[in-house]
C-alpha cells in the first residue's frame, strides 16, 4: 500500500504562503513558537521557513520530553540500574542520552540490562517473565505518554506484581509554556499548539493564554498544509487584534480532550511542587509524581535515589537554544563538538530536538515544499 | 514519539476485555484499549495508537490522512518498528509477507 510520495495538495500550500504574507504586516516582526518537538521535525523537514517572509519568525519550543529532561534524572535512574537483578527499561530514545558517566547504551556495554521497550506495557510484561528480577520503568513523556504510564501503574497494582516499579519523569506542557512567557528575555506573538498532548488534554487548558496574556494559540496538525494553516489562523487573530484557542487539528483533536486518559493519571500521579527542565531551571508544578497509594510501585518512593544535580556542559547553549533565544546553529558546539552520532546535549540526540532537526535538514537541504510548491 | 500510528482493531481479545489485535500495515500486536473506556471500540474501528495504548477512535478517512502525515514525515518505518516492537515478541500474529519495508 503506498499511502503518498507527494505533498498534498501543493497548490493549497502555495495559497497558504500567499495568505500568510498577505496576512503579515510588513511593520511588524512576528514570533510564533511551536511547542510540539513533532511540528519542529516537521517545520526543518520540509523547510518551512522558506515560505514565511522574513517577519514572521518560529520559534522552537519546549516539547521534546528527550531534550528537556535534565542530566541528573538520567544519572539517577542509572544509579538503580547498578542494583543486581534489576532491568532498566526505556523507550529506544533514551538509549543515547548522555548522563554524567555514559548514556544508557553505554552503560549497557559495560554489563546493566537494558531493555528497549515500545510500551510501558511491556516493561510491565518483561516484570511478569523474569519474577526474580526488578524491572524499572524509565518513563518520560508529556501528556500524550503520561496515560500509558498510569494505567500500567494501575495494572501492575491490580495484578499485585511486586517487581515492577515506574522512574517517573513526565512532564506537563502548560506550565512550560507559561515559564516561557514570564522570561524576560521572550516576547512571543502566539503559539502553534501541540497535536497530540492536546488529544488527552483537549483546548481548554490553554485559554489562559489567550485569556490573561492576549495571545493566540492554534493546536494544529502535523502535515506542512496544517501548519501553514495554523499560521495563517495566528496571523489572522492578531491581524484582527483578537486572541481566541483555535482548533486546526479537528481531525484528531477533540476539544475536551480523552476523559479517561485524564481519570487514569489523576488516579495515579499528583503534580510535583517543582521540576527541573533542562533550559529552563525549577518549575513550580511542571510535572507529576506517583502517588503515596502507588509507592510500592514508584522506584522514587521505594529505592534511595541520590537525587543528582547536574549542570549541562558549559560550553553546550542547549538552554539558550531550548528557549528560543539562539539558533541551533549559533551554539558554540553545534555541528563540531555536538552531533546526532556525538551528542552533548540532548537537543542533538532525538530526532524531534531541534537541533538534531537542523543539522538533519538544514545542513542537507532535501527537497523543500517551497519548491514542491513552486511546481 | 508523539507521533500517533493508525491502526485498524482486527480481533477483540476474549481473554482481556482491555486488548485487542489491531494491524497497522499488516504488522499485527496486541494494543490496549484502556483509555477510551468512555467510548469503547469494537472490531473494525480504527484507532490511534501510541506507545502501545490506543488514544483515540478515529474514521477511517483520518485513519488514512494520519498514515499519509507519517509519510511525509519519514516516519512510517520507526512507526511500524515501533508497533513490530509491541508485546516484545508476537511475530505469529503477523500477516504473511505484509508489514515489510514499502
Amino acid at each position: 500500500m503506498k499511502f503518498v510520495d507527494e505533498f498534498r495538495a501543493p497548490e493549497l500550500i502555495a495559497k497558504a504562503g500567499e495568505e500568510i504574507r498577505r496576512l503579515a504586516d510588513a511593520n511588524r516582526h512576528y514570533r510564533i513558537m511551536e511547542v510540539c518537538g513533532g511540528h519542529t521535525h516537521a517545520i526543518y523537514r520540509f523547510g518551512l521557513k522558506d515560505l514565511l517572509p522574513a517577519n514572521v519568525e518560529l520559534i522552537h519550543g519546549p516539547g521534546c520530553p528527550v531534550c528537556v529532561l535534565p542530566m541528573g534524572r538520567i544519572d539517577d535512574g542509572l544509579s538503580l540500574a547498578a542494583e543486581p537483578n534489576f532491568i532498566f527499561a526505556a523507550f529506544g530514545d533514551m538509549m543515547r542520552v548522555p548522563g554524567t558517566h555514559g548514556s544508557p547504551l553505554e552503560y549497557k556495554a559495560r554489563g546493566m540490562d537494558f531493555r528497549i521497550v515500545y510500551s510501558p506495557a511491556d516493561a510491565l510484561k518483561l516484570a511478569r517473565s523474569n519474577p526474580q528480577k526488578h524491572v524499572m520503568f524509565f518513563a518520560i513523556g508529556f501528556e500524550t505518554t503520561a496515560p500509558s504510564t498510569a494505567l500500567t501503574l494501575m495494572r501492575a497494582k491490580a495484578e499485585g506484581l511486586c517487581n515492577f516499579s515506574v522512574f517517573c519523569n513526565h512532564v506537563t506542557i502548560i506550565p512550560a509554556i507559561r515559564a516561557i512567557l514570564d522570561s524576560p528575555d521572550m516576547r512571543l506573538d502566539g503559539f502553534v499548539g501541540p497535536g497530540h498532548v492536546s488529544t488527552v488534554i483537549g483546548c481548554r487548558p490553554y485559554a489562559w493564554i489567550s485569556g490573561d496574556e492576549g495571545k493566540p494559540v492554534v493546536v494544529s496538525g502535523f502535515e506542512p498544509l496544517d501548519i501553514l494553516q495554523s499560521i495563517v489562523m495566528l496571523l489572522r487573530q492578531l491581524r484582527r487584534g483578537e486572541a481566541h484557542v483555535e482548533n486546526q487539528y479537528k481531525r484528531v483533536v477533540p476539544w475536551e480532550g480523552n476523559r479517561a486518559a485524564l481519570r487514569a493519571m489523576g488516579e495515579v500521579f499528583e503534580l510535583r511542587p517543582y521540576f527541573e527542565w533542562r533550559g529552563l531551571g525549577f518549575i513550580s508544578q511542571s510535572a507529576l509524581k506517583i502517588r503515596a497509594s502507588y509507592a510500592q510501585w514508584d522506584a522514587e518512593q521505594r529505592f534511595t535515589v541520590p537525587g543528582v544535580r547536574v549542570t549541562d556542559p558549559k560550553a553546550a547553549q542547549c538552554g539558550e537554544v531550548l528557549k528560543g533565544v539562539l539558533k541551533p546553529a549559533q551554539c558554540k558546539l553545534f555541528g563540531r563538538e555536538c552531533t546526532p552520532e556525538q551528542p552533548v546535549g540532548a537537543l542533538m540526540v532525538s530526532s524531534e530536538g531541534s537541533c538534531a532537526a537542523y543539522y538533519n535538514y538544514e545542513h542537507r537541504k532535501p527537497v523543500t515544499i517551497a519548491s514542491a510548491a513552486a511546481i | 514519539m508523539c507521533l500517533a500510528i493508525p491502526a485498524k482493531i482486527v480481533e477483540m481479545d476474549p481473554q482481556n476485555a482491555h486488548l485487542a489485535v489491531v494491524d497497522v500495515v499488516g504488522v499485527r500486536r496486541k494494543v490496549d484499549l484502556g483509555l477510551l473506556q468512555d467510548e469503547p471500540p469494537s472490531r473494525g474501528d480504527w484507532v490511534l495508537v501510541h506507545v502501545g495504548f490506543a488514544m483515540s477512535k478515529i474514521s477511517e478517512a483520518e485513519a488514512l490522512d494520519q498514515m499519509r502525515t507519517l509519510c511525509l514525515l519519514g516516519e512510517t518505518e520507526a512507526a511500524l518498528q515501533e508497533v513490530r516492537g509491541y508485546g516484545l515478541e508476537n511475530e505469529e500474529l503477523d500477516q504473511p509477507g505484509q508489514g515489510r519495508k514499502q
